[in-house]
C-alpha cells in the first residue's frame, strides 16, 4: 500500500504537508465516529501530524479534493449517501469501511427483508401512522431510498475494511497510526464483528 | 483395532483405523474449523469447512466423515482450501440475516469465531437478505432463523441423545428450514420435552433461552468513579 504520508504541496516540492484525512456519515448511527472520539486525548497526539479536512466533525459543506483516507461510516441506503460515497471515492486516495454498517450492511440493512423502499415508507409513513398518514413525496426535501441498503464495497471499491459495531477507539488509533507510518494495517488478528 | 500410517501434510502420522481423519488431525494439533461437527453427535458433512485433499483424488473431502486409510496423503491448508474455506464461511454470512451487533450470542457464537479465524474482513457475496421467521412460541426457548446455518446439531442431537426427534430439516437449498414436528409451531409441539439440548448444542444464536439478554444485564454503578479519576489514572491509554 502507498504510504500516505505527504501529499505534495504544488510550488514546494520537498515540503511535505500533513496527510488529509476525511470521515463520512451514510446509513448509520454516528456510533464509529463516536468510537472515533473515543480515543481522547489520543486525538491530540493526532492533530498535529494530521489534517482532518471533511466530515461531521468539520464545518464544511463539500468534499475536498485531494484527501489521502477517507473513514465511510454507515450502510448505502439511499441516493444521497450513493452520491457521497462516489464524490469520495474519486477524491480519496484510500477508502476504508469503517464499521460494520459499511462493512455489511448490519442495522442499517435489516430492512431489506421487505421487498422493496416503497413497501418500507408505506410501513412508516401510513400503516403505522395515526395522523396524517402519507409518503412525503416532495422531491428534493427527503432523499430517496435505494430498493437494497448495501454494504461500501459494492457500490464503490474499498482499499481496507475495519468491521466492528463500532470499531473500538484502540483499533481505530492503530489504523490511522499504521498508515502514518506508511505502513499496511494488518488486521487479520484483531478481527471483530458487532 | 489395527493402526494405520497416513501422510499429513507431508507428516507422518500413525492412528487407529476406527477414527475420522478430523479426530487424526485435531489430535496432532492441526486445527480445522467446523460448525456442524460436535464431539457426541453423529458427523454429517453438512458445513464443508472441514475439507481436505487427498492425493489421487480430485475431489476435497470433509475430514469430518472420512475413514483413514493406510498411505493416505493428506493436505489441509493449501492456497485453494483456505480460499474456499473463506468463500463458505462469507456464503454462510451471506445466506441469512447475521447481525451481530444485536444478536443475542454476540461474543460467544462459533461462526462469528470461524470468521476471525479464516480473517473474512468481509463479505464479497451479495447478501441474500431472506424474509425468514422467528418463532417465539415456546415458553422458555426461541427459534431464530435468521441466524441459523442448518449444521443440524440441534436435528441430531434431538434424534440421537434425547430420542425425541422433534426437530427435522424441511424444503431443499436456500428455502431449507429447521422445522418442529410436521413444521408447526415450537410452543405446539407434542414431542418437545423442553429439555433444551438443542439450545445448547446450537453454533450461532439460532436458538437461544428466552429473558438471557435481559437477565444479564449488570448495573455498573463505579461508572461515577471512572469518569471522575480515568484521565488522571491514565485508564485509557494503554
Amino acid at each position: 500500500m502507498d504510504s500516505i504520508m505527504g501529499t505534495e504541496t504544488p510550488g514546494n516540492a520537498n515540503h511535505r504537508a500533513r496527510p488529509r484525512i476525511a470521515t463520512l456519515w451514510l446509513g448509520g448511527c454516528a456510533g464509529c465516529h463516536m468510537s472515533f472520539l473515543d480515543m481522547d486525548e489520543r486525538l491530540m497526539d493526532l492533530a498535529p501530524r494530521i489534517s482532518l479536512v471533511y466530515g461531521p466533525l468539520v464545518d464544511r459543506k463539500e468534499f475536498p479534493d485531494q484527501v489521502d483516507v477517507v473513514l465511510v461510516e454507515g450502510a448505502v441506503a439511499n441516493e444521497d449517501n450513493l452520491h457521497h460515497l462516489q464524490e469520495a471515492r474519486k477524491k480519496s486516495r484510500l477508502l476504508v469501511a469503517f464499521g460494520d454498517c459499511a462493512v455489511t450492511g448490519n442495522v442499517t440493512s435489516m430492512r431489506n427483508t421487505q421487498s422493496s423502499a416503497g413497501v418500507v415508507m408505506d410501513r412508516s409513513f401510513v400503516e403505522n401512522a395515526s395522523l396524517h398518514p402519507g409518503v412525503p413525496r416532495s422531491g428534493g426535501i427527503l432523499p430517496r431510498l435505494l430498493d437494497r441498503v448495501i454494504p461500501v464495497h459494492q457500490a464503490v471499491p474499498v482499499d481496507l475494511f475495519l468491521p466492528g459495531c463500532p470499531p473500538s477507539a484502540d483499533l481505530i488509533f492503530y489504523l490511522i497510526s499504521e498508515l502514518l507510518e506508511g505502513r499496511s494495517p494488518d488486521l487479520s488478528d484483531k478481527l471483530k464483528y458487532g | 483395532m489395527s493402526v494405520k500410517t497416513l501422510m499429513i501434510n507431508g507428516q507422518m502420522v500413525s492412528a487407529s483405523e476406527d477414527q475420522t481423519l478430523l479426530d487424526v488431525l485435531r489430535e496432532n494439533g492441526i486445527e480445522l474449523p467446523t460448525l456442524c461437527h460436535l464431539d457426541g453427535l453423529t458427523p454429517i458433512g453438512a458445513c464443508r469447512l472441514c475439507l481436505v485433499e487427498l492425493a489421487g483424488s480430485n475431489k476435497l473431502h470433509p475430514a469430518c466423515m472420512t475413514r483413514i486409510t493406510e498411505g493416505m496423503e493428506v493436505t489441509t491448508h493449501s492456497e485453494r482450501l483456505v480460499k474456499y474455506r473463506r468463500m463458505i464461511l462469507e456464503l454462510l454470512f451471506a445466506e441469512r440475516n447475521h447481525f451481530c451487533s444485536i444478536c443475542v450470542i454476540n461474543g460467544q457464537c462459533d461462526l462469528q469465531q470461524m470468521g476471525y479465524d479464516v480473517g473474512m474482513d468481509h463479505v464479497r457475496f451479495e447478501y441474500q437478505c431472506p424474509a425468514v421467521e422467528v418463532d417465539a412460541s415456546h415458553e422458555r426457548f426461541i427459534m431464530d432463523h435468521n441466524r441459523c446455518v442448518l449444521c443440524t446439531r440441534c436435528v441430531r442431537v434431538c434424534h440421537e441423545m434425547e430420542g425425541a426427534h422433534t426437530r427435522d430439516v424441511m424444503g431443499r437449498g436456500g428455502s431449507s428450514r429447521i422445522i418442529t414436528d410436521l413444521n408447526q409451531l415450537w410452543g405446539k409441539s407434542g414431542s418437545c420435552t423442553g429439555c433444551g439440548k438443542c439450545v445448547q448444542v446450537c453454533p450461532t444464536g439460532a436458538l437461544f433461552e428466552k429473558g438471557r439478554s435481559a437477565a444479564e444485564v449488570v448495573k455498573q454503578r463505579d461508572f461515577l468513579v471512572y469518569i471522575k479519576t480515568a484521565r488522571e489514572k491514565h485508564l485509557w491509554i494503554q
